[in-house]
């Protein structure tokens, strides 16, 4: 009952196993046309590959429940889809399953339900035009696993090495994909090492470009870019796969971006709305996916207000819509009472010798800063990626060396530590006093369960167990985390893992809660969520600074924003 | 099939090395092999004048190797250092001949078994010098090229290998942020077991991550072609060549000296 089907295998395929994944690629249609250096230089020319979904779903290994189900969708050649949907829609899944990274067991052991291994329902079939099988190309979140060698030139040749393009076509293939996406003006050896994180991702478009595949799968590419490197890549991924005629399904939470780019270019094609049963809070228990809930064009979708709704409903980002917050008005519990002075700061991304004397060598990411931080009070620190906001947030925390100057605790935050410089905190001082809340979640994640986990910093700090019980319990009904209670930390979804990291945090209950981009990837209902919890803690007299892009994070916490640039950390209007 | 292999490749697309640096610009599998071949009389014989002439060799050659004189320098004060401590125990536990200089709780210092002691660190230092000037010139890529091209190793085995190298460069910065991720946890210490735990969870997360790109951009399919032309030159031969004259130059001349003395 489970088929994934490769149409029409071209004869120079032959010789592969007749399960050869779509990922494998097109050997014939890579390498036959050989085309003079102009057209290589003009772009691509694959052509797109459709796709046909008939009653498809996914069970994962080891569920019982498939996390996709029912699926009839199909797609045409050149169709740029952008699939969005809550956490637990099964999204990445169905990527994950155009892309051909789903093996099913040759041999299903029927018996035992729980050993199974990936089961896939239905029908899946890719072709690709004049009846080449297309290839797939996939790009995904994380940017530094994105680039597999370590000049920009070889790390493009890659893909097209492995489906056994001509050399000498390679090379042009390779310049002319860099040059598509902006990167034309390095020198093909320059190190990936040096490239930032946007730079990145417009490497792995070109890796994509250099294999010609006739489908594209892009899987939250924009997800850890700051607003201008995300704005780039997206220019640069719907221009070259117009360019290139590609078929392209693409998941994103954010739709302002793919629907209707400032710039003037049209947006994607199609919106493909994904959905769970429930609230989609939960993709552990019960939930489960609700199949297509919307799908045509963007511009017509979105001017359906009841479409809008249901969009919304499911946590999608929706242009010009805001998410709901149950707690406006919001009014901050500032009272002025000093936290956290910064003198003469200076942060650095290296790391520092203990000996002050000899921090004078480094050159500081950003120094100059003076400011103080008051309780109740919100402050967003703005500005590109590599400009020093985290580095100036570790600083403040207490996790980084100063590399100039000081970070004073003021009385009320020092409360009887031995020294008035969070770096020289113990880590039991500093957990009941600052709050670090990491970029990735799992950096933070300790122990083996959920509970455990939030229990980790209250009882390192020697809190009384009863309440360390307490704190737990009312954590895991504000942050939606009771029915995962018992689960290991990295099998949440990426929305429960954030509101997790965050808890943890607060359950030692800092008066300082200091968060590096905490919004990153987040859906609406989430995002909600994690904005919800933060008014609370600061109407409560928390202070927070927050390493941020997103404006209308800045908005709902009615933030101060530092904007660090240049080397140089300065307040600026909202 | 046979294998299509680039017989060109972009001069901007070879690897940056300095213009004097004529061994980065070989063949990896040659300079692979001579260093090879250049630890072989040193490591059958234990005397001054072998050693004395791999060692020598191998500095005449550092100028066209990509090493730079900074790099040999750390490299080599660590190794003196080591090298010390090997001279050092050596001289305490070699066989006594001359006058004691030393009598150290039982253990004695004589010159004889301080010139054994000086002999082993000098024969330390010309086994990891020309390591150090040879494969410090070559580029891991180009050697991965060579080593599945020419000698057909696996490929999934060297290009995998050359992938998680890239990945392993990542590892420092990624014990920073691990640390101070922990730190904020309220556990306090640096290099605790738990935290090396930590990094290998992260290290095997980021492995499958490259794992599925590599897998996506199509590797491991049959029929690979290779965009670096992997070639044996006239020069390669000359450095194969010149490193079995040298290795034959330290038999003779330690055979001539009288010094040659087998390990074994």
């Amino acid at each position: 009952m489970s088929a994934v089907r490769v149409d029409s295998l071209p004869d120079a395929a032959g010789s592969r196993p007749a399960d050869a994944s779509p990922a494998a690629g097109p050997r014939g249609a890579a390498s036959d046309a050989v085309e003079a250096g102009g057209a290589a230089a003009k772009g691509v020319t694959s052509g797109g590959a459709s796709i046909r979904l008939a009653g498809f779903g996914v069970t994962p290994a080891g569920r019982e429940q498939p996390v996709l189900a029912g699926l009839d969708v199909s797609v045409e050649p050149g169709e740029i889809v952008l699939l969005a949907g809550p956490s637990g829609a099964g999204k990445s899944t169905l990527l994950q399953a155009l892309a051909g990274l789903l093996q099913p067991d040759e041999e299903p052991a029927a018996e035992d339900a729980a050993a199974h291994g990936v089961r896939l329902l239905g029908e899946l079939s890719i072709s690709g035009p004049a009846g080449r099988v297309p290839g797939t190309g996939l790009v995904q979140q994380d940017p530094e696993t994105q680039v597999v060698l370590s000049r920009i030139g070889d790390d493009v040749a890659f893909g097209a090495e492995n489906l056994g393009v001509e050399p000498e076509q390679i090379w042009l293939r390779v310049r002319a994909a860099l040059a598509s996406v902006g990167l034309g003006d390095f020198p093909l050896n320059h190190p990936t090492a040096a490239l930032s994180g946007g730079q990145k991702q417009r490497l792995a478009i070109a890796g994509l470009l250099a294999m010609r595949p006739g489908l594209w799968l892009l899987d939250e590419p924009t997800a850890n870019l700051d607003p201008d490197g995300a704005r780039e890549l997206r220019s640069v991924v719907l221009r070259t796969a117009r360019e290139a005629g590609a078929t392209v399904v693409l998941v994103e939470h954010r739709l302002d971006l793919w629907v209707d780019p400032e710039d003037g270019t049209p947006g994607v094609d199609r919106l493909l709305v994904l959905g769970t049963r429930d609230d989609g809070r939960d993709e552990q228990q019960g939930g489960g996916p609700a199949g297509v809930i919307a799908d045509g064009v963007p511009a017509r979708l979105l001017g359906d207000d009841e479409v809008v709704a249901s969009l919304t409903a499911a946590g999608v980002w929706v242009p010009g819509v805001r998410p709901r917050l149950a707690d406006r008005p919001f009014a901050p519990g500032s009272t002025g009472a000093p936290l956290l002075t910064a003198l003469g700061l200076g942060a650095s991304r290296q790391a520092l010798p203990r000996r002050r004397a000899a921090r004078r060598r480094v050159t500081p990411a950003v120094t100059g800063v003076d400011r103080t931080r008051t309780e109740g009070e919100a402050v967003c620190l703005l500005g590109r990626n590599g400009a020093g906001k985290t580095a100036l947030a570790l600083t403040l925390a207490g996790l980084a060396r100063a590399a100039a100057g000081r970070v004073r605790a003021e009385e009320l935050l020092r409360a009887g530590a031995r020294w008035d410089e969070p770096e020289r905190f113990s880590a039991r001082e500093l957990v009941t006093r600052i709050g670090m809340v990491f970029q990735d979640p799992e950096h933070q994640f300790v122990t083996r369960s959920v509970r455990e986990e939030l229990a980790f910093s209250p009882r390192r700090a020697g809190v009384e167990a009863d309440v360390v019980q307490a704190r737990v319990s009312g954590l895991l009904q504000r942050l939606h985390l009771e029915q995962v209670a018992d689960a290991n930390p990295y099998t949440l979804s990426g929305g429960q893992q954030r509101r997790l990291s965050v808890g943890t945090a607060l359950a030692a209950q800092p008066r300082l809660l200091v968060l590096d981009e905490p919004t990153f990837g987040q859906d609406a209902i989430t995002w909600a969520d994690l904005v919800t919890l933060l008014r609370e803690q600061v109407r409560a007299g928390t202070a927070i600074v927050a390493v941020t892009h997103d404006e209308a994070f800045a908005q709902a916490l009615d933030a101060r924003r530092v904007l660090v640039q240049d080397g140089r950390a300065q307040e600026v209007a909202a | 099939m046979s294998v299509m292999v680039a017989r060109s490749i972009p001069t901007d697309a070879l690897p940056a090395v300095p213009r004097r640096a004529w061994l980065a610009r070989q063949d990896p599998l040659a300079v692979l092999f001579g260093a090879l071949v250049l630890n072989v009389p040193v490591v059958l014989s234990l005397d001054p004048v072998t050693a004395g002439v791999v060692l020598a060799a191998s500095l005449v050659a550092l100028p066209f190797s990509a090493v730079s004189g900074r790099r040999l320098l750390l490299f080599t004060l660590a190794l003196v250092l080591g090298g010390l401590v090997a001279v050092w125990g050596t001289a305490l536990v070699a066989p006594d001949s001359g006058p004691v200089l030393l009598n150290f709780i039982g253990l004695t210092v004589t010159p004889g078994s301080l010139y054994s002691g000086a002999l082993v660190g000098l024969r330390s230092l010309a086994v990891a010098v020309p390591a150090v000037v040879l494969l410090g010139s070559v580029d891991a890529t180009r050697l991965a090229d060579a080593l599945a091209v020419r000698l057909r190793l696996p490929e999934r085995f060297v290009l995998g290998a050359l992938g998680a190298l890239r990945l392993g460069g990542l590892l420092t910065e990624e014990w920073r942020v691990l640390a101070g991720a922990r730190r904020a946890r309220g556990i306090g210490g640096g290099g605790s077991f738990s935290l090396v735990f930590a990094l290998l969870v992260q290290a095997i997360r980021r492995g499958t991550r490259l794992a599925v790109t590599m897998d996506a951009k199509g590797f491991g399919a049959p029929g690979r072609s290779w965009a670096r032309p992997v070639r044996t030159g006239a020069a390669d031969v000359a450095l194969l060549l010149g490193c079995v004259l040298v290795a034959g130059l330290a038999v003779a001349a330690a055979l001539a000296a009288g010094t040659w003395s087998l390990v074994w």
